[in-house]
């Protein structure tokens, strides 16, 4: 058990779970990250560049993953706005990295999960609400990676980042992996038989290749595959209640504390938090949703999960929006509207049908 | 009459080319460069650790005709890839193949970063001065008075800027260790280029830092131009502003005057051992 | 310069471009007037090669294939 921020957690998370090369470009709140990686990551015999810019940090972890490594990049959301068109390469040419957005807020949401960048890929997105789930969520991550071969984004903030808890890196145990028999060492130039790591669905000449088309296809053919079996999500109370509230990451670890006190105090309120922000566990939502009067969601920023949330409900039952913009005079971090006392106020505003509470104002701007 | 037993001078098809069939233009200057890193990976025996990175350009296909390991970046980030390769496989020769609308227009901060900091791979710039797969346009290398399809009245300082000089930009980092430009406009300047290829590659080997080879290529389509003429205009347009020769060895900076002396020098030197009957391909 | 020297020409793949004719220091490269499958000419060796390698250097096409003779050897007495 050691004390430390989230942002040291996920590194030596990630670090238990193999990864052995990071590049990145200082931001806040994800500067830390980098930082912890520059530190360890050569002390494990790995490599960990401070790339002069995302793009490059990207790039970087490109080359780093088709030689076989674990490895992975992150940023906060407007560095990742600049490395969108290699994720979406990236997904293509079926290359496992993986991603931490230390985000500024929730409102990363749209980027994280339709794809930021171009073409018709999506990622597998993690949510992990606290410092322990991030442990886990983290390990799941490169597992995953690996064995889909595609990219992960694990969705953390400022809270995670920031926040020290006595932690405790403990190595989960996933199934083993086949070889990687498509990673690039050298050895296979001049053979006949060298390989390519490729976006584009082409092989060497000589050998049958798939093509553009067929290459899009079959990544999309492999995404419904993940869907199906790669949904994480956490309910609570959902049997009865006649008011669900929908929140994910920290902000939904506060939804359900929030929604235990209010069942304790016998208000029938129930709760779902996605872990998977895709796949969006889209059955959970609906399952909840059915018996219920009302689906309320939380975020904050101005409301993206809500059209996954709608797309799940299907006019079940009304969904509203509870959340909002808020954040601290540098716009980095935790705003107002993060608090136990807001939230429980906007939760039974919404669950006695009363009109929602004006938004708190963060007083000091910079 | 005597028989006189003949013996093949180099060969058809360079050892790491895994087809003959390609889809460069008629004329093409690429594919010449092409020939020149290949053999001189073979040649120095590097053929099983050599991987390589290509950018997005003609030259893309080639990613599928070399019998090279190789990893697709994307256009203007293949010094990034580069680097993550080597620094996992440091054991390895790493290269990238890039145009100069890849390297010097989208990806000019990352062959720049990747030349700083002295990472001991080699880029490779096939340099045009045009956007040759997408149709003829002026890239950041065209020189000033080049007609491409976006300066139709020819390349105007006032109003497009000038062209940068990225071999010589690149020479001027400390990170970066041999730095060369190399031209294929006629047989003894093909020869100088790969002997070129060779020099930077061995400097990798040697640790010795980054590393850069930069080819002077004909792209006659994108010159709107016979093929006949690819050569002369070359010469006439980049050939005046990007200058041949062995711009940094061993960390120090040649001046455009040696350069010159021995551009005219080794022009005539080749030509005179081709009248003679062949250059030789070990001459150091 | 001994003309000591040959090349294969691989016909089928030339694009015409013509490099090679002007490459050849002998100029013993010509251009034919038939066409190829791809429909482009391509060239003809007429004798005088002394197997210089030019124009196998200058090919985009890798047309060439080239032989050259000891070069001690080439005028030797019968």
């Amino acid at each position: 058990m050691k004390l430390m921020e989230g942002s040291e957690a996920i590194a030596e998370a990630s670090i238990a779970a193999g990864c052995r090369f990071f590049a990145g470009y200082p931001m806040t709140p994800f500067t830390e990250l980098l930082e912890h990686f520059a530190k360890r990551l050569p002390e494990e015999h790995g490599v960990c560049i401070n790339a002069e810019s995302e793009l490059e940090a990207v790039g970087m972890a490109w080359g780093a993953l088709a030689t076989g490594a674990r490895a992975a990049t992150g940023s906060t959301g407007q560095g990742l706005s600049l490395m969108q068109e290699s994720f979406s390469e990236i997904t293509l040419a079926e290359l496992p990295l993986v991603i931490f957005n230390m985000a500024r807020g929730q409102q990363d949401y749209f980027q994280s999960t339709r794809g930021g960048g171009h073409g018709d890929y999506r990622h597998i997105v993690l949510a992990p609400m606290d410092i322990g789930e991030a442990v886990e969520l983290t390990q799941l991550a490169f597992h995953l990676a690996d064995k889909w071969r595609t990219p992960v984004l694990v969705y953390g903030d400022y809270l995670l980042a920031h926040v020290q808890e006595a932690v405790d890196i403990t190595p989960v145990a996933f199934p083993d992996l086949p070889p990687k028999e498509w990673a690039l060492d050298g050895t296979k130039t001049g053979t006949g038989a060298s390989r390519i790591v490729s976006p584009l669905g082409f092989d060497k000449a000589g050998r049958p290749s798939e093509g553009i088309e067929n290459h899009l296809r079959a990544i999309v053919e492999k995404q419904e595959r993940i869907a199906a079996e790669e949904v994480r999500v956490e309910s609570g109370f959902t049997d009865d209640a006649e008011t669900v509230i929908v929140a994910f990451g920290p902000p939904g670890k506060f939804v359900k504390y929030v929604v235990q006190q209010l069942r304790a105090e016998g208000e029938k309120i129930g709760y779902v938090r996605p872990i998977t922000l895709w796949p969006f566990p889209t059955d959970a939502v609906a399952e909840a949703s059915e018996d219920t009067a009302r689906v309320g969601v939380f975020e904050i920023c101005a409301g993206q999960m809500i059209d996954d949330v709608r797309l799940s409900v299907l006019g079940r039952a009304p969904v509203t929006f509870i959340g909002g913009i808020s954040t601290d005079g540098s716009g980095f971090g935790v705003g107002p509207l993060l608090d136990v006392e807001l939230i429980r106020e906007r939760i039974l505003a919404l669950h006695h049908d009363e009109p929602m509470p004006a938004l708190p104002h963060n007083e000091r701007q910079f | 009459m005597t028989s006189v037993e003949m013996r093949q001078v180099g060969h058809k098809l360079p050892e790491l080319l895994l087809t003959q069939e390609h889809h460069m233009c008629p004329g093409c200057g690429e594919p010449l460069a092409l020939r020149g890193y290949l053999e001189a990976i073979s040649e120095l025996g590097l053929s099983d650790r050599t991987i390589g990175v290509a950018g997005i350009g003609c030259y893309t296909s080639f990613s599928m005709s070399m019998d090279i390991d190789l990893v697709q970046a994307l256009h203007g980030r293949a010094p990034s890839v580069a680097t993550g390769v080597k620094r996992m496989r440091p054991d390895s020769i790493v290269f990238t193949i890039q145009g100069d609308g890849d390297m010097v227009n989208e990806g000019l901060q990352e062959v720049l970063h990747t030349a700083a900091r002295g990472e001991n791979v080699t880029c490779i710039l096939l340099n045009n001065g045009v956007f040759g797969e997408t149709g003829g346009h002026m890239t950041a290398t065209s020189v000033i008075g080049q007609r491409t399809k976006n300066s139709l009245d020819g390349r105007d300082a006032a109003y497009h800027g000038y062209p940068i000089l990225i071999g010589d930009l690149i020479a001027q980092l400390q990170g970066a260790a041999y730095v060369a430009r190399g031209s294929v406009h006629n047989a003894g300047a093909v020869a100088r280029t790969k002997r070129m290829f060779k020099r930077a590659f061995q400097a990798q080997e040697r640790g010795e830092g980054f590393t850069f080879v930069e080819v002077l290529t004909m792209c006659p389509t994108g010159w709107f131009i016979p093929t006949l003429d690819g050569p002369e205009y070359m010469n006439d347009t980049l050939g005046e502003v990007h200058i041949m020769g062995e711009l940094k060895v061993d960390g120090v900076v040649r001046s455009t005057e040696e350069l010159h002396e021995e551009n005219v020098r080794k022009a005539a030197e080749m030509e005179h051992a081709l009248a003679r009957g062949g250059i030789d391909d070990h001459h150091d | 310069m001994s003309a000591n020297g040959t090349v294969t020409i691989d016909v089928e793949v030339c694009k015409g471009c013509e490099l090679c004719i002007d490459a050849c220091p002998p100029r013993v490269l010509t251009m034919s007037t038939a066409v190829n499958h791809l429909g482009y000419r391509y060239p003809e060796l007429a004798p005088g090669c002394t197997g210089c390698q030019a124009c196998q250097l200058i090919c985009p096409d890798f047309v060439f294939e080239v032989f050259r003779a000891p070069r001690q050897a080439a005028g030797a007495p019968a």
